[in-house]
């Protein structure tokens, strides 16, 4: 009873974030409203027993994404008239695509597939029960190669957008740290013992 | 705790949920309350050892030796008002304070205080603790852009990445500590520095490079000095708060040192053994013994001795500059944990002992 | 060598521990600071504090509106308007300094050639109307008055060295 009532309290916060994000107006309220999207769906999880994937979940998510990206979208001066501008010409494409995205959603999560007598509800676990050990075993051992592929492949994600942004250009001024700290107080500072006044 | 089962008895004529709601909030006040003391008198132990360190006295006239000082500025700040900025986004600057209060105080539910003392004994304490320090930027940078102010916003800016940059460090730190400890709750991982050397078996010795990067990465998490760049007086005013007054200011008060608090009494638990008594052996001593069992009293003490450390910080170091702190951080600190975790891992995987060998 | 040296220096964090050491033996230090309003730090007899316009022990002022003052002072605080009065001699009947103006450099003291404006040790004087802090010639006569023996005593300690 009250399980149901917390449920169904995380779902609908996190169905009215998830539309406030696509329809508010400001672009940093919409990613604040994704932040709120992300912890109802982490309350859920928590309901699930997951609680290393709810944690997971705001930590990375919340905690480093979505700081990027409201650094990013505080950064830009969005002009939202010019991107409604050509919203009736692609209305029929976009459409379309949406009518197809409903129907693949739609056959997947449908009754046919997914309704509460096709998945086995979870069976409560003790109170001291914790995923993390599971996860990790899940995770280093059936899964060891699809999730050290997974790593590899983000690897040269990563280092392939340092490559592409990382542009020493010879105008850069910016002063560099690394060398900066290497300075020692012998190579700039000469101390002179000069005579306060000329003898005479 | 036997104060918990008493009081479930006194109250057994409500339903048992209500009983069970009663008590965790009474928990919470146990909790916050000391901490909201414990926050106004740090302020005024701020002052007074940097007083102390710049050769002055510090604070002296409210009360006796000034002792009432901070009460004093706690009503200044309540009585005064809250001015909200005319092109300030309402919402989300009287949000903000609350976005950076809230998570620092939330995360002591899983901070144990004794072997017993803990609000919420969760398996994935420590998770829990990273998530919620990451949080606590969303007040910031909410407070920056709310302000529509141009040093808020650049204050707001600079620690939004600054936080982001020594949460990974601090993130590797942790990792050492529940690859030595092989538990991420907070309890346990108390419990692994048990050992026979007392002092010398705590976490700080064989992590000690994590101990030391932790510190100091949590020193620039909580934006003090000589992280501070976020406020930086002589640069940006005082950063993302400028346009605050009052209650909403003396909320990012509140935040910044319950901060400091957090993460002293976390370094105290992960590397300093939190409730273990550096002297056991001492406990055998009539009277003065029991103050060498363990304890809460040692949990404090350990905090407190960083608490002093942060002050100790702030009045010795300059500023940071902006680009060589995140040098230190990408840099320095990050090849550093990543080593000392393979260093560790090494030495729990062959059992190096005094540590390691499963005693 | 040097570069090992100084990447263990660093690393050590020795330098931050050297500047810890420093300022936490500063922690136990004697304490420097005077208690204000009960303790006050001693005065130079030359100190430059209020000003005020002096007399001859007879009573008669002693400015003869020579306008030196005026002429010399840097942050033109100093206005004066002079009339010959009945018995023939010039004498000012205006004489303003504004205190919001002034900078307390002394140079009206050390261009009066009768010793008429000077600066007194006075310094704990505030004002809480805007005309208040405008001295005019009664007010800067009456702090003469005021502290007349302090300023003969500190002319006369100061006597040798003018």
């Amino acid at each position: 009873m009250f399980e149901q009532i917390v449920f169904y309290c995380f779902a609908g916060m996190l169905i009215f974030a998830g539309s406030m994000v696509i329809t508010v107006r400001n672009p940093v309220h919409a990613a604040l409203f994704l932040v709120l999207a992300f912890f109802s769906s982490a309350g859920l999880w928590l309901l699930l027993e997951a609680e290393f994937l709810a944690i997971a979940l705001v930590l990375v998510y919340v905690g480093a994404v979505m700081v990027l990206f409201l650094f990013v979208v505080m950064m830009l001066d969005i002009n939202l008239a010019a991107l409604r501008e050509g919203f009736a010409r692609y209305f029929p494409v976009a459409a379309l695509v949406a009518i197809v995205m409903m129907v693949a959603v739609g056959t997947v999560v449908g009754r046919a597939n997914f309704g509460l007598d096709k998945v086995a509800a979870p069976t409560p676990r003790p109170s001291d029960y914790g995923n993390t050990t599971e996860l990790g075993r899940a995770l280093y051992g059936e899964y060891i190669w699809p999730f050290e592929i997974a790593a590899v492949v983000l690897l040269v994600a990563i280092i392939a957008a340092i490559a592409l942004t990382l542009r020493t250009t010879r105008q850069t001024k910016a002063p560099k740290p690394e060398r900066q700290v290497l300075v020692r107080r012998e190579d700039r500072v000469r101390l002179v013992k000069v005579d306060a006044e000329r003898q005479s | 705790m036997n104060i918990v089962p008493m009081l479930e008895a006194q109250l057994g004529f409500l339903p048992d949920p209500v009983v069970t709601t009663l008590i965790i909030v009474l928990k919470i006040l146990c909790i916050v309350i000391p901490i909201m003391g414990c926050v106004a008198y740090l302020t005024f132990a701020e002052r007074k050892i940097i007083g102390y360190i710049q050769v002055r006295i510090g604070p002296n006239r409210v009360g006796p030796r000034g002792w009432l000082q901070p009460i004093a500025d706690a009503l200044k700040l309540l009585t005064k008002e809250v001015v909200i900025p005319s092109g300030a986004n309402r919402f989300l600057f009287l949000l903000a304070p609350i976005l950076a209060l809230g998570p620092a105080l939330a995360a002591w539910a899983v901070v144990p205080f004794g072997s017993e003392m803990v609000l919420a004994d969760i398996n994935a304490g420590l998770l829990y603790i990273l998530a919620l320090t990451s949080l606590g930027v969303y007040g910031i940078i909410v407070a920056g852009w709310a302000s529509n102010s141009k040093y808020a916003f650049l204050g707001a800016m600079r620690s939004a990445a600054q936080i982001v940059s020594y949460e990974i460090a601090m993130g590797f730190a942790l990792v050492g500590v529940l690859v030595a400890a092989g538990s991420l709750n907070l309890g346990e991982i108390v419990e692994a520095q048990r050992g026979g050397l007392s002092i010398f078996s705590w976490f700080w010795l064989p992590l000690l490079p994590l101990f030391v990067i932790y510190f100091i990465s949590g020193v620039a998490e909580t934006n003090r000095a000589p992280f501070d760049v976020s406020e930086g007086e002589s640069e940006i005013v005082a950063g993302f708060h400028v346009e605050y007054a009052g209650m909403a200011f003396a909320l990012f008060f509140l935040a910044e040192y319950a901060n400091m608090i957090l993460i002293s009494g976390l370094s105290a638990v992960l590397f300093l053994g939190g409730w273990l008594s550096p002297l056991p052996f001492l406990s055998g001593i009539p009277v003065v013994g029991l103050l060498f069992l363990d304890g809460i009293h040692w949990f404090v003490f350990k905090t407190l001795i960083f608490l002093f450390f942060f002050l100790w910080f702030r009045a010795t170091f300059p500023r940071y500059r902006y680009d060589q702190i995140m040098r230190l951080g990408w840099k320095v600190f990050l090849p550093i944990t990543i080593v000392w975790i393979v260093v560790v891992s090494a030495m729990v995987v062959w059992q190096v002992p005094p540590w390691f060998d499963g005693a | 060598m040097s570069t090992v040296t100084s990447y263990l220096k660093s690393l050590t964090l020795w330098e931050l521990v050297k500047g810890l050491r420093l300022t936490g033996g500063y922690l136990f230090d004697r304490k420097v600071t005077v208690q204000y309003p009960e303790e006050k730090t001693p005065q130079s007899p030359r100190f430059r504090g209020l000003h005020a316009l002096r007399r001859y022990p007879n009573g008669e002022e002693r400015c003869i509106a020579c306008k030196l003052c005026e002429a010399v002072c840097p942050a033109l605080a100093i206005t004066i308007e002079s009339e010959p009065r009945d018995d023939g001699t010039r004498r000012t009947t205006r004489y303003d300094i504004d205190l919001s103006k002034c900078i307390f450099c002394g140079f009206c003291e050390e261009s009066c050639p009768v010793d008429s404006i000077v600066e007194t040790r006075h310094f704990e004087y505030h004002g809480e109307k805007r005309g208040d802090l405008l001295m005019t010639k009664a007010k800067l006569l009456a702090n003469g008055d005021r502290f007349e023996a302090q300023i003969a005593a500190d002319r006369a300690a100061e006597s040798r060295y003018r």
